[in-house]
Formats: C-alpha cells, sequence, structure tokens
C-alpha cells in the first residue's frame, strides 16, 4: 500500500502565501549578501560572507524540497570551504587590494548582456514542479515509478544516485580523489612526509 | 593557552559530530543524505578539533601518511564492489546479482552501502588531506592577525 502511495504521480499546487515569502526573504538576502561581498575588502569579512551565502542558498534548497543538496550545500559550503578560504587567506594579505575606478565598460556590456540572456530565457522555463516540464517528464518520472519495484529504497535520491546512475557516482568519488591528489602535489609532498610540524620547509623560513 | 571556552565547546561537539556523520552514512537509503555528506561531515569533526588544538594533535589521532591510504581505499571499494558483481557473472555495478534470490532486493541494498561506504571514506579523508596540505603550509596566524 505505501508503495502504491510513493509512485503516485504528484499533482502540482500553486505553493501558499507563506513559503513563497520564505523565499523572496532569502533570495533578497541572498543578492544582499552577494554585492556585500562584492564591496567588502576586508577577505575575513567576505569569507563569513561566502559561508552565510552558502547557508542561505541551503535554506533555500529546503524551501524547494531539495533536501539532499541543501545537505550537501551547508555541509560543503559553509562549512568546509570557509574553513579552507580561512586557510588561504591565514598565506596571503587581510585585505584585498583597492581596484581603479576607472569603469571598463566592455566587461560591464558582456556581464549586462549575458544576465539579460538570463533572464529572458527564464520566461520559457516551466513552472516549479511542473510534472510536464522536460526534468520531470521522461527519465525522471521513470526512476520515481520504478524505485519501489527495483531498488525498494525510501529516498529516490540516493537510489538514482547510487544504483541507476552508479557509474556516475563512481567517476565524481575518482573526481574527488584526483583533487585530493592535486593538493597532494601542489602543496608539497613534504605534507604527506612530516605535515606541517617540524618538516625542513619550515626550517627553512625561520633561518 | 588560550580558547579555553572554544576547546571545552569542540571537545563537547566532538562525538555528536561524529556520530551524525555515521548517522548520515548508513541512513542515507531513507532519509537525505549519503556517503558525501557523512564524509564531509566526518572531516569537519577532525578539521574543528584542528582548528582548536592545532594541527599537530589532530596529525596526532590521524596521520598525514593514512589519507592517502584512505582516499585509494574508498575509490577501491567503489569500484571494487562494480567489480565483484562483474565476477558474479552481471554488468558492473550490477547489484542485483550480490543476493539474486532476495524477495525485497537486498543485494541493491548491499551494494548501495558498500559503494556509499567507498564514497564516505574517499570524501573524508580527500577533505582532510586538503585541509592538512592548506593549514600545514604556514604558521598559525597570531590571535590579532584579522
Amino acid at each position: 500500500m505505501m508503495l502504491a502511495e510513493a509512485t503516485a504521480p504528484t499533482v502540482y499546487h500553486t505553493p501558499p502565501t507563506a513559503p513563497v515569502l520564505a523565499e523572496i526573504a532569502i533570495l533578497t538576502l541572498l543578492v544582499t549578501c552577494a554585492i556585500a561581498m562584492i564591496r567588502m575588502r576586508h577577505l575575513f569579512g567576505v569569507a563569513m560572507l561566502s559561508g552565510i551565502y552558502s547557508l542561505l542558498s541551503a535554506a533555500f534548497f529546503v524551501a524547494l524540497d531539495a533536501v539532499d543538496v541543501a545537505f550537501t550545500e551547508a555541509a560543503v559550503g559553509a562549512g568546509i570551504s570557509t574553513v579552507l578560504v580561512l586557510s588561504g587567506i591565514a598565506m596571503t594579505s587581510k585585505r584585498e587590494k583597492r581596484v581603479t575606478q576607472r569603469r571598463p565598460w566592455l566587461p560591464v556590456l558582456v556581464t549586462g548582456i549575458t544576465g539579460a540572456a538570463l533572464i529572458y530565457a527564464t520566461v520559457d522555463m516551466p513552472a516549479y514542479g511542473d510534472p510536464n516540464s522536460p526534468a520531470n517528464a521522461y527519465v525522471g518520472r521513470e526512476y520515481v515509478v520504478q524505485t519501489p519495484a527495483d531498488v525498494e529504497v525510501p529516498n529516490i535520491v540516493t537510489a538514482v544516485l547510487a544504483s541507476y546512475r552508479g557509474f556516475d557516482t563512481l567517476g565524481e568519488t575518482v573526481v574527488v580523489f584526483t583533487a585530493g591528489l592535486a593538493c597532494i602535489l601542489l602543496l608539497g609532498s613534504a605534507a604527506i612526509r612530516g605535515g606541517g610540524g617540524d618538516g625542513r620547509s619550515r626550517d627553512e623560513e625561520e633561518s | 593557552m588560550g580558547h579555553l571556552i572554544l576547546r571545552v565547546t569542540i571537545k563537547i561537539l566532538f562525538a555528536p559530530i561524529i556520530i551524525f556523520a555515521l548517522y548520515v552514512q548508513f541512513h542515507g537509503d531513507y532519509g537525505p543524505g549519503g556517503g558525501f555528506q557523512a564524509g564531509v561531515i566526518m572531516a569537519a569533526a577532525f578539521i574543528l578539533y584542528a582548528l582548536g588544538f592545532g594541527l599537530n594533535e589532530c596529525h596526532r589521532v590521524i596521520p598525514q601518511s593514512w589519507l592517502p591510504v584512505g582516499m585509494a581505499l574508498g575509490v577501491l571499494i567503489y569500484a571494487g564492489t562494480g567489480v565483484y558483481t562483474m565476477l558474479l557473472g552481471g554488468n558492473f555495478l550490477d547489484y542485483d546479482l550480490i543476493q539474486p534470490d532476495s524477495h525485497h532486493h537486498a543485494g541493491q541494498h548491499i551494494g548501495i552501502i558498500a559503494v556509499e561506504l567507498g564514497v564516505g571514506l574517499a570524501v573524508a579523508t580527500t577533505m582532510l588531506q586538503i585541509y592538512y596540505a592548506f593549514a600545514g603550509r604556514e604558521p598559525e596566524p597570531s590571535d590579532d592577525a584579522w
């Protein structure tokens, strides 16, 4: 019985007012946060704001019912990246260099046209949650309908990620592995031998 | 030895974060989460520890040399699951062959848990490796550096 309920196609309702207000508030905060990040020269503040930006994005994903994405955004964006950015700031100066006041018109023009094109493209986008939109209609619907019969895992995201698209996820894991490998290669093999403790490089700096 | 409040807070938070990471790891079939998120949370616990107690203390808990091993092992667990199903006579990552007689797709569940374990291990060690590589380069910034 439960399986039958899960397979029933979800009917699209117009969202009630309160969630819409919450989404507008979150998006407004996101834009404010982005503008503040552009204006700010103090890199520590920028790092904190980028963490806040990620947390707000996670909240927005929750509002869109994409809890798995929200989870990842909160853990990676607000957690790990903020720490990594801070570690990076520790190696550089604390303030961004002041830019010249001259306005470069060509980049502004390119950015403006691209932004306008993107906004124009949203007009043709299917309504949020539309069951007949391309993302939901073909293979997406197949996964939703077939998961209870094929995989019998309640979380369809996990079924798609680990079973239907298992090969893709293997590729993603290799990408993560490669990123770690690149870090070892770029940031020195001293890190692999003894870590940041009392390696040779530290002695060279002091002398 | 400053940072007393921070260190006490980190000590209190450390175990619950690890438990939560394990919960996210093994509950990914039923709720939001999975190997990637669990690995990141697991790494975050140790990064928090390193932030509060210094990188050298964290090296004593998880030595640097373990991390590339964990990264490779995670990928190998994932790929090995696929090779195992091939050895059973099916396609790569065809989990159904792990338990072909099961009526509730136990093979799928075992396969998903195995690959999620690989993802979790690879992601946790990679995140920690990246943090070690960054934080190990320079001495700790002084408190008034910000």
